[in-house]
């Protein structure tokens, strides 16, 4: 299985989503550093790799691929019988599953990230941190949390009892708000801060910080 | 005996298909009934018609439930005990209920797999995996300036808003770019996955249909390879039947 090649940026929520399942999976990789500040991303030859101009960029031997929650399932999928099994295949699974990748997807992540962006990215970039924002996205955010409370307190993961590729998405999101104030909103709901514990302390979670 | 039995059933069976030829929305109610699936939704929501499309490709019948999202009807119970999210469409399959859109096509492309037309690229794990990079592509990429056009030019309106041109303006700009991308992958490909149609382009539907009647229809038509695949989707007869309420939208509002 020689030659995954992962092209990103060691910091990249989305970089970081598909060396956690490779992690997962403890498959041999070659990192590519992309240079997102100096805007590698945007020019040749990265952006033959993707055209849409954003980290990560993957390949395996000749198979190329790109948008990280494409290359996970991938990982899944192709590497099924290696490391932890992260997907299953019966059909209601499929529908938790799938239906789990999506509100991640479009529910929390777009949140989530606009907060990483306000109160992590920004003041790196020397920029201001805008409370406004983050007040409007703490709140949308407590309602996906608050989805998350009631599901998980039904089930130990999101999808199923078994951590599978939904858990896994959210977890470079989450452990840059827990560096945050935004981490209270963890806190203060007992399945979503357990379940948070977990998620982090795995092995593959830990070797991306 | 069992001779005897075995043709009052073959008898039954002529007579039932005969009764189904005459009155073919027994026909759907049969199946309806047996399949089990409802969709709760509008017609006219461009994230209903993508799970109406797939079931329409795959011919499998529903029971149409409205939701009547003018009255906020997906923002109060019970609905939100259906999606917290409060957003249709809502697929139940017996006691599995589902809602985002794309996951919902997702699961009755690969339960219906071996049916009506194939959605998805099972060849080899790299087809597939091509196939999800490109609904990451049609979600990330395609559907948030897409939608906002069509929210802005087409359902505001209905509401009795107004469009806001530089939202439009700003957002015609980014789908010029991902278009300039569809180009250049039209010229290599038939379709955006792979050479046939599959859910990845079945996924764009209710946005281009939307944005072909309005000023942001020029976006495609200037682009030769991306006019083509346009006018072939849109023109299957699946996408046309889930567009059409009286095909696919046909039941009593719900109580």
């Amino acid at each position: 299985m020689a030659g995954i090649k992962v092209f990103g940026h060691p910091a990249s929520t989305a970089t970081r989503r598909v060396l956690i399942a490779l992690h997962e999976k403890n498959l041999d990789f070659e990192f590519v550093h992309i240079e997102l500040k100096d805007g590698e991303h945007k020019k040749e030859p990265f952006i033959f790799r993707n055209p849409f101009g954003k980290v990560p960029a993957f390949e395996d031997g000749d198979f190329k691929l790109f948008e990280s929650r494409a290359i996970t399932q991938y990982i899944a999928h192709f590497y099924s019988d290696k490391g932890n099994q992260l997907v299953s295949l019966g059909s209601k699974d499929i529908a938790g599953i799938a239906m789990g990748i999506e509100i991640e997807s479009h529910e929390f992540d777009p949140v989530g990230s606009k907060l990483v962006w306000e109160q992590v990215l920004k003041p790196l970039y020397g920029m201001t941190t805008d409370k406004t924002v983050v007040e409007e996205e703490e709140a949308k955010l407590a309602k996906v949390l608050d989805v998350y409370e009631h599901r998980l307190g039904e089930s130990k993961y999101l999808a199923s009892d078994k951590f599978t590729l939904v858990d896994l998405h959210t977890i470079p999101v989450i452990q840059y708000l827990l560096g945050t104030p935004t981490k209270k909103l963890f806190d203060e709901r007992p399945h979503v801060s357990a379940w948070v514990a977990d998620i982090t302390s795995r092995p593959s979670a830990q070797k991306v910080l | 005996m069992q001779k005897l039995n075995k043709c009052i059933y073959i008898v039954y069976m002529d007579c039932l298909q005969m009764v189904f030829k005459l009155f073919p929305n027994w026909k759907r109610e049969a199946e309806v009934k047996k399949l089990g699936y409802k969709v709760h939704g509008d017609p006219f929501s461009t994230n209903t018609r993508r799970v109406l499309a797939v079931l329409h490709e795959k011919r499998l019948s529903y029971e149409p439930i409205t939701v009547k999202l003018q009255t906020g009807e997906h923002k109060t119970e019970p609905f939100l005990s259906l999606n917290p999210f409060g957003q249709v469409p809502v697929f139940e399959d017996g006691s599995v209920k589902l809602y985002e859109s794309r996951a919902i096509t997702q699961y009755i492309a690969y339960v219906h797999s071996s049916r009506g037309t194939q959605l998805l690229n099972l060849r080899s794990h790299e087809t597939m995996a091509t196939l999800t990079m490109w609904m990451e592509i049609e979600a990330h990429q395609f559907d948030p300036p897409a939608s906002k056009l069509t929210w802005e030019q087409v359902i505001k309106p209905i509401y009795g808003l107004e469009t806001d041109q530089t939202i439009v303006k700003e957002n015609e700009a980014i789908l010029e770019k991902v278009l300039n991308i569809y180009e250049k992958r039209l010229e290599e490909s038939r379709f955006l996955a792979c050479n046939s149609f599959t859910l990845v382009d079945l996924h764009h539907l209710p946005n281009i249909q939307y944005l072909l009647g309005t000023p942001t229809k020029k976006l495609f038509e200037k682009r030769s390879k991306v006019r083509k695949w346009v006018d072939e989707i849109t023109s299957r007869e699946a996408w046309k039947m889930a567009c059409d309420q009286e095909k696919s939208w046909f039941n009593k509002p719900r109580n």
